[in-house]
């Protein structure tokens, strides 16, 4: 899937793509910076949502969220169908921060694992809201399709077993049977 | 434009077979239809997108943009509700209407789910009511459905079945690993399992191949085009025919009528979004449940101040669909398989003759889930995020079988489907507004139900179980919703005879789930195609060229 990635020139999809990039940067309500590659989110926002993801969906012997493309899967949907929920990521990812540094006196995306998921565990009691929109979120991200930029190659997938790219045309029938033309 | 002999508004499963039959019967048709004409080709497995789950809208319409309807919650308060939302109670918007990505269960209705009320009696508050028809009228109309749209299935099996002349047109797909699991264990317990009666090909037939046993089943269009609905079988026979025009993306606004009442043709907005009239002999309303009754509370003029056909305030009310409960288990061993569409075995023991409540409803496997549609259903316990949450996944993924049914709800007259006073869709017309809930009593058997699911799974090994059997505030109609028109002998508390004509407008015809009078234990889609097959043959029979013979 990454295989375009440095290859040094636009294909057909990724100019489509960046095209509707530009479309979408117009649009953008709270993002106040110049932003490295993101629909939406500015640089600083999307840290702090991996940073929260990941707590959501750690690494194990399988990647973590940000890892498998969920800020991504996220930012994409920011900047089109969930366009409704962005004041909520804009104050709740501001608001994890502040917490954070109240807490501990840095960013969350700087804390480690364990101070993380003591902050994700105060932002899931004093923010339920936006937390239960970032765990939705992050869920379908990690475990749907992989065409809307997270689940990247699949990984989900194959770690729960599944043949990706699925076994088609495979009509269990024993074709030994029955009449014969 | 040039006047025809009838109209029909919406071309899912009954609208379809309307169009076909009147048209095959030599009438001038045009097929009005609000969503696209999906093909095999625009399947996009999209596991966020679809039918099913809606997370990122409805892959088959309609459109979160512009479509709106009012949900009132049981406090009274009204709530705009987006098509992508559960409470919106969305079934699809396109040619083939639900068919088109249905899981495609094709169920026949039991001879007592036409006589609910003789069975048990009317609990006090419910509008429990017998159908003026009964199985055996529609055993005719069933046999045609089956062979017309094409079932699979083998129901010998079961002595909970009403009769039938002839077998299914096809086997049933082979047994997948739940079947297997699940089948000796139902012998033991005392049922009489069975093969799910599906509208899927299990063979070569209608000139399309059978199903390939993807993951991608209910809430998606085919790939391979072996589900078959209105879309790939009556549709293109009625435009065969020469006499059947389709006009999709065309929004019917409302019926019209003359100053004596009857109805003159229909005014909807094209394409363009232009407003158009289309002229006709008689008008049939195919638009399911919600959006029939909307229509006809939309149409109105001196005669019908309220709407058409709605001057002792029947339309709309008695809106029900089903009650799911049941039962999710989790096993040592896997027991997926990946071969859709998983749904495979069912048991019809359980629909009637439980002492002391009322009704029932068919217990079966759960279609084959995607893995965004386990998250929230992990072992209880489990947390709801973080490591433990991934491993559970990576754990129970393929080792959980989910038996649930449709248990039958008992209706009320305040379960209802009125116009909100100030919410507009997009071409500027009252939305739907759904308010009231379902009899109570539906929630006790719903409970044993569960518990009856539970058992099985238990039977068949499971290691934990979790039941499933909420009690919702709100009526919980979607893609199975029914009742809003009912069918009567008595005009005093029904909309349309038994035929499906309106008790007022001799030129009007509702036929589609609103006519439903109880919704069965079952999926209704087959039910709703029988009576489009017997309601057409009834309007073709009394057809004399522009009216009807007395």
């Amino acid at each position: 899937m990454q295989s375009n990635r440095g290859s040094g020139r636009l294909t057909r999809r990724q100019f489509v793509t960046a095209g509707a990039m530009g479309g979408a940067a117009l649009a953008v309500g709270c993002r106040a910076h110049s932003h490295g590659g993101w629909d939406f989110l500015r640089d600083a926002q999307a840290s702090t949502l991996a940073a929260l993801c990941d707590r959501i969906i750690p690494a194990d012997d399988f990647p973590s969220a940000s890892e498998a493309g969920v800020v991504t899967y996220i930012d994409r949907q920011l900047a089109r169908t969930y366009r409704r929920y962005r004041n909520a990521y804009c104050d709740g990812l501001e608001q994890a921060d502040a917490i954070s540094r109240k807490r501990f006196g840095r960013d969350l995306a700087a804390l480690t694992a364990p101070q993380q998921d003591e902050i994700a565990g105060a932002i899931e009691k004093q923010n339920r809201k936006f937390f239960e929109l970032v765990r939705n979120h992050t869920l379908e991200g990690y475990y749907g399709t992989p065409r809307h930029g997270g689940n990247r190659d699949a990984v989900s997938w194959r770690m729960l077993g599944l043949a990706e790219p699925p076994i088609l045309g495979r009509a269990q029938y024993d074709l030994r049977k029955g009449p014969r033309s | 434009m040039k006047r025809v002999n009838a109209v029909v508004v919406g071309a899912g499963a009954a609208g379809g077979i309307v169009a076909k039959e009147l048209s095959a019967a030599g009438l001038s048709v045009v097929l009005l239809e609000r969503g696209k004409w999906y093909t095999s080709n625009d399947c996009r497995k999209d596991d966020l997108r679809n039918q099913r789950t809606t997370v990122l809208g409805n892959a088959f319409g309609p459109e979160d943009q512009g479509n709106p309807r009012v949900l009132v919650d049981a406090d009274g308060v009204a709530n705009i509700m987006l098509p992508s939302e559960g409470g919106y109670q969305n079934n699809a918007a396109c040619v083939g209407g639900g068919t088109l990505s249905y899981g495609a269960m094709a169920w026949r209705y039991l001879p007592q789910d036409f006589r609910m009320r003789s069975t048990y009696g009317a609990p006090a508050g419910s509008s429990l009511e017998d159908w003026p028809i009964s199985y055996d009228d529609l055993e005719p109309y069933y046999e045609k459905a089956e062979y017309e749209i094409g079932i699979s299935g083998d129901d010998s099996g079961t002595p909970f079945r009403g009769p039938r002349r002839r077998p299914l047109p096809m086997p049933p797909l082979p047994p997948n690993r739940e079947y297997q699991i699940l089948e000796p264990a139902a012998k033991r317990l005392g049922l009489h399992p069975f093969p799910i009666p599906m509208a899927r090909n299990s063979v070569l037939y209608n000139g399309r191949g059978p199903c390939m046993r993807c993951r991608w089943c209910v809430g998606f269009a085919c790939e391979v085009d072996a589900k078959n609905g209105s879309q790939n079988t009556v549709i293109p026979v009625a435009l065969a025919t020469g006499n059947c025009e389709l006009r999709t993306e065309c929004m019917t606004r409302e019926i019209l009528t003359d100053d004596r009442g009857r109805a003159r043709g229909v005014a909807y907005y094209d394409a363009e979004g232009h407003l158009q009239e289309q002229l006709s002999d008689i008008v049939i309303v195919s638009a399911c449940a919600i959006e029939s009754a909307r229509l006809l509370l939309n149409s109105k003029s001196r005669l019908f101040p309220s709407g058409l056909g709605n001057n002792r305030d029947q339309v709309g009310r008695n809106l029900q669909g089903h009650h799911y409960t049941g039962a999710l288990g989790f096993f040592d061993f896997d027991t997926y398989d990946d071969v859709g569409p998983g749904a495979s075995i069912a048991v019809s023991d359980y629909n009637h003759g439980t002492p002391g409540l009322c009704g029932g409803g068919m217990l079966a496997n759960e279609f084959i889930r995607l893995p965004i549609q386990m998250v929230d259903r992990m072992p209880s316990g489990t947390p709801r995020w973080g490591l433990a949450h991934k491993q559970a996944m990576r754990c129970n993924f393929k080792r959980n079988i989910a038996v649930m049914g449709p248990t039958q709800q008992i209706p009320t007259a305040d379960a209802r489907v009125t116009l909100d006073p100030t919410v507009r869709d997009k071409w500027g017309i009252p939305v739907a507004r759904i308010s009231g809930n379902v009899h109570p009593v539906t929630f006790e058997i719903g409970l044993v139900q569960a518990q009856r699911a539970e058992a099985w799974l238990k039977e068949a090994g499971a290691a934990s179980t979790i039941i499933n059997a909420g009690k919702p505030t709100t009526v919980s109609a979607g893609q199975h919703q029914a009742g809003t028109c009912r069918m009567g002998n008595d005009a005093q508390d029904s909309v349309v005879n038994r035929n499906c004509q309106l008790h007022d407008v001799d030129n009007v015809f509702v036929i589609d789930s609103s006519v439903h009078v109880t919704n069965g234990g079952f999926n209704p889609a087959l039910t709703i195609m029988a009576i489009a097959y017997f309601a057409s043959e009834a309007l073709v029979r009394s057809w004399k060229g522009t009216g009807f013979r007395s």
